[in-house]
């Protein structure tokens, strides 16, 4: 019997065969669906979900989560912004600090790295639930980020910094490219380094892990240290595709990336999932965004919409790895 | 003399777990009015007598009579509510309810409009606490309470339901003095009203002044049972223990060889309690030698195993000498490269990532050694996994194999490869053949046995009496945190053993 048709392995690619029977649909009820406008659009769009779902799959797999990723993306986005724009000037000193692109991009990623490490940091350290301790950086990163802009957008960034966001490279959106690097390393971390493989032991059982000598604190501070980073460069994604850093960007941000997470088939508990499977829901994600827009469905049907087929999922997930 | 009535009566039960036989055809019958002492070393098989008998276990076969009709119990609410009520060793409390909502639990009372009638299921447990002599108020927090008090409420909670048959297994391990003889008294008490009670204990001295009947297990088949009247605690020892030792290693007299290992004045604080889990344990172990721990439940036993480890290193005082250098272990990762590997008690919980396959389990703690350019190298991962899977002969389809789906014999060889690919000087093994089918456990022994023939210092903790006689060449008895004896091969004998095990509990 051909292995391709037997049940096991039709589960293994129903969140690809759940997406293209949506892109069908789509293209039957909207003829906008499948013009390429459109569709470099939703990639667009995608590419900073699937940012943050990267390193939310990461944490996901190490059996935590990170709550944060929302405020973390507004936070570095706007430590960009407002340093490419106006620089650092040291009160007192006639000191005068200004930031060149490159400049500003990795002080936002380096930001968000902090803010992750100091995540991680509290979570190992102090043995804080993973749910707590980024809950409260998630109140935490959104009050800096409106103390940083005084609550008004930062706009006008120059048309350099924008090309990240609205820029074209060999006929793809740049977004798109980034998002295709940082999903080719993170497979890469995942299959072929030890890090990746601690990651898994981990989630699978950490008393195990430990008792193999696995310094189980710093592999954890490493992931949720990339999440942060990651979460940046979605941050400065957004600001760069909008000229401009809201102080309200990101908002329910980590919602979507959980969903994507979770549609992808990696297990809340840990151990079990890929980024590979993550990138699918984020796709699945965007697309019913997308799709529901172009129908004219109303936001509040929408949401519903989206909270029934994250349930489908988990539903379909759960008994999938029951039959394993 | 009254004629008494069979209350409980099994036959022929057998029980079984995957790979394992845990109880063998074992016969047993419960009188009205009688306790019964149920006897056997850890592992004997009594814990499963006991959750069928209370209706956890559903699945047996034989025959089960109840009130000599022939019965099933449905499960534990049901066999609660034919009158069989079982205080647990281990605690079943809720931490955060109160003594009142705990011993109410699943059968509160409620009031004739449907809501909870607190004042009447408080003054209920008044009395039962009142009955027990201990003083506290119901409307304590179960957390608050000290172990021994808890464990009263846990007799409460039996003594609620009008039982007409209490199981108490090891009623006894967190209470003293005064408390023991309220128990006791209660004991009586409930003998008097004609219930039965089937009483577990290591503490022989206590079976011999409650128990009337007693019943002997021994590896899962009912070897005796009697009345007390009569016996002596020597009597009952070798019943426990008359298992037929198979020698497998014929011991040369190494005389003194050189330490491998030297453990000096070990001592553990307890997380829980003031005092010591472990007090001053200083013992050796050379190079080439199979050394047995023996011990009962909470002697200690897995705890020095870990303290060794650097599991516990902010407790923990006393020195590791590996060597002849002193090795500070504060993390697991140190000791593994001091030369220590250690095979937990509980390999599902602590030895394997159940959800990754065979190759990936042993690989995962020499993975720094798979690695070729910051990569690991599948090969390398390949032929470590093959190697081992033919060497310990691990029954798997492929090494892609999740190591949830393999018996407990082969998980427990993935978890002895995982280690051996450490090379360690040292091997700490906790129970290492608990819950395999026989002839795992053959195999698992002659391992050992090969590996010291090989070098390595061995220090193999068991339950089971045989098996350490079988294959140490020098063995360690611990009560309470301290080491109570010890014995060479030759001179050692499983009376004697026990008798350490058991005399420092007295």
């Amino acid at each position: 019997m051909p292995i391709a048709y037997s049940p096991k392995n039709l589960a293994k690619f129903q969140s690809l065969i759940a997406l293209f029977l949506l892109c069908l649909a789509l293209s039957i009820l909207s003829d906008k669906f499948l013009t390429f406008s459109n569709l470099w659009n939703v990639m667009r769009q995608i590419s900073v979900n699937i940012c943050i779902s990267v390193g939310m799959t990461l944490i996901v797999l190490t059996a935590g989560i990170d709550l944060s990723v929302g405020s973390v993306l507004a936070l570095c986005g706007a430590i960009t912004a407002g340093l490419l724009k106006n620089g650092i000037e040291l009160p007192g000193q006639n000191l005068f600090i200004g930031f060149t692109v490159l400049g500003a991009i990795l002080a936002g990623a380096l930001s968000g790295s902090a803010l992750g490490a100091f995540n991680g940091w509290a979570i190992t350290k102090f043995n804080v639930p993973p749910f707590v301790a980024t809950l409260a950086m998630l109140t935490v990163a959104r009050g800096l980020t409106m103390l940083w802009t005084g609550g008004f957008p930062i706009s006008g960034l120059g048309d350099t910094f924008l090309f990240i966001g609205t820029g074209w490279f060999l006929g793809i959106p740049v977004p798109v490219w980034i998002s295709i690097v940082v999903v080719a390393l993170a497979v890469f971390l995942t299959d072929k380094t030890r890090i990746g493989r601690y990651i898994y032991a981990i989630g699978g059982n950490e008393s195990a892990s430990r008792l193999s000598g696995i310094n189980v604190n710093k592999v954890k501070i490493i992931v949720y240290t990339i999440a942060g980073a990651l979460a940046a460069v979605g941050g400065i994604m957004v600001t760069s595709r909008l000229d401009s850093a809201q102080p309200n960007a990101g908002i329910s941000y980590e919602l979507d990336s959980i969903a994507a997470v979770v549609i992808g088939g990696t297990s809340l508990s840990g151990g079990r999932g890929s980024i590979l499977g993550t990138v699918q829901g984020a796709i699945i994600i965007g697309v019913l965004n997308n799709g529901l827009v172009l129908l004219n469905v109303s936001p509040f049907w929408q949401q519903v919409v989206k909270g029934l087929v994250i349930l489908l999922a988990v539903i379909i997930d759960k008994s999938n790895s029951k039959n394993e | 003399m009254t004629e008494t009535a069979t209350l409980l009566e099994v036959k022929k039960v057998t029980k079984r777990f995957p790979g394992v036989v845990a109880l063998d055809e074992v016969s047993l019958s419960i009188e009205a009015g009688k306790v019964t002492a149920l006897i056997g070393e850890n592992g004997a098989g009594k814990s499963t007598l006991m959750k069928i008998l209370s209706g956890v276990y559903l699945d047996f076969e034989g025959e089960f009579y109840y009130k000599g009709e022939p019965a099933r119990f449905s499960d534990p609410k049901d066999a609660q509510q034919h009158g069989v009520a079982i205080i647990h060793q281990e605690l079943n409390l809720i931490p955060y309810l109160t003594i009142a909502e705990n011993i109410f639990l699943g059968r509160e009372l409620v009031t004739q409009y449907g809501t909870m009638d607190k004042s009447r299921m408080r003054k209920r447990t008044q009395e039962l606490l009142d009955r027990l002599k201990l003083k506290v108020n119901p409307d304590s927090q179960v957390f608050k309470l000290k172990v021994g008090q808890q464990q009263i409420v846990e007799i409460a909670k039996a003594l609620l339901t009008d039982a007409e048959l209490i199981i108490m297994d090891e009623p006894t391990s967190a209470i003293t003095g005064a408390e023991v003889e309220v128990l006791f008294d209660i004991v009586a008490d409930l003998k008097s009203q004609n219930k039965a009670v089937v009483y577990v204990s290591h503490k022989l001295d206590e079976l011999f002044r409650i128990a009337d009947n007693y019943v002997v297990l021994r590896d899962g088949k009912s070897i005796e049972s009697g009345e007390m009247a009569g016996m002596t605690q020597d009597q009952l020892i070798s019943k426990m223990v008359g298992r037929k030792i198979e020698v497998m290693r014929k011991t040369t007299d190494r005389g003194v060889c050189e330490p491998l290992l030297e453990v000096k004045n070990l001592s553990l604080k307890s997380r829980l309690k003031a005092g010591n889990v472990l007090s001053n344990v200083s013992f050796n172990i050379g190079k080439g030698e199979i050394v047995g721990l023996f011990g009962l439940m909470g002697a200690g036993r897995t705890e020095l195993l870990e303290t060794i480890f650097g599991l516990h290193p902010a407790r923990s005082s006393g020195q590791v000498l590996l060597g002849g250098q002193s090795i500070c272990c504060d993390s697991p990762a140190r000791a593994i490269a001091a030369g220590l590997a250690l095979v937990p008690e509980d390999r599902k919980k602590d030895g394997l990532v159940l959800g990754l396959g065979v190759k990936n389990n042993i690989s995962l703690t020499t993975l720094q050694e798979m690695e070729q350019l910051g990569t690991l190298n599948d090969s390398k991962e390949c032929e470590l996994a093959d190697h081992y899977i033919s060497e310990l002969r691990i029954k798997t389809p492929t090494k892609e194999q999740k190591a949830k789906n393999l018996s407990g014999g082969n998980q427990q060889k993935i978890v002895l490869a995982k280690w051996l690919a450490t090379r360690p000087k040292v091997l700490l093994l906790d129970e290492p053949t608990r819950g395999i089918d026989i002839n795992a456990k053959t195999e698992i022994y002659k391992l050992i046995i090969r590996l010291a023939d090989e070098g390595l210092g061995i220090l193999m903790v068991s339950s089971e009496l045989p098996e350490i006689l079988a294959i140490s060449d020098r063995i360690l008895v611990m009560a309470e945190g301290r080491l109570t004896g010890e014995f060479l091969a030759s001179e050692a004998s499983e009376d004697g053993i026990l008798k350490k095990a058991i005399s420092a509990m007295q």
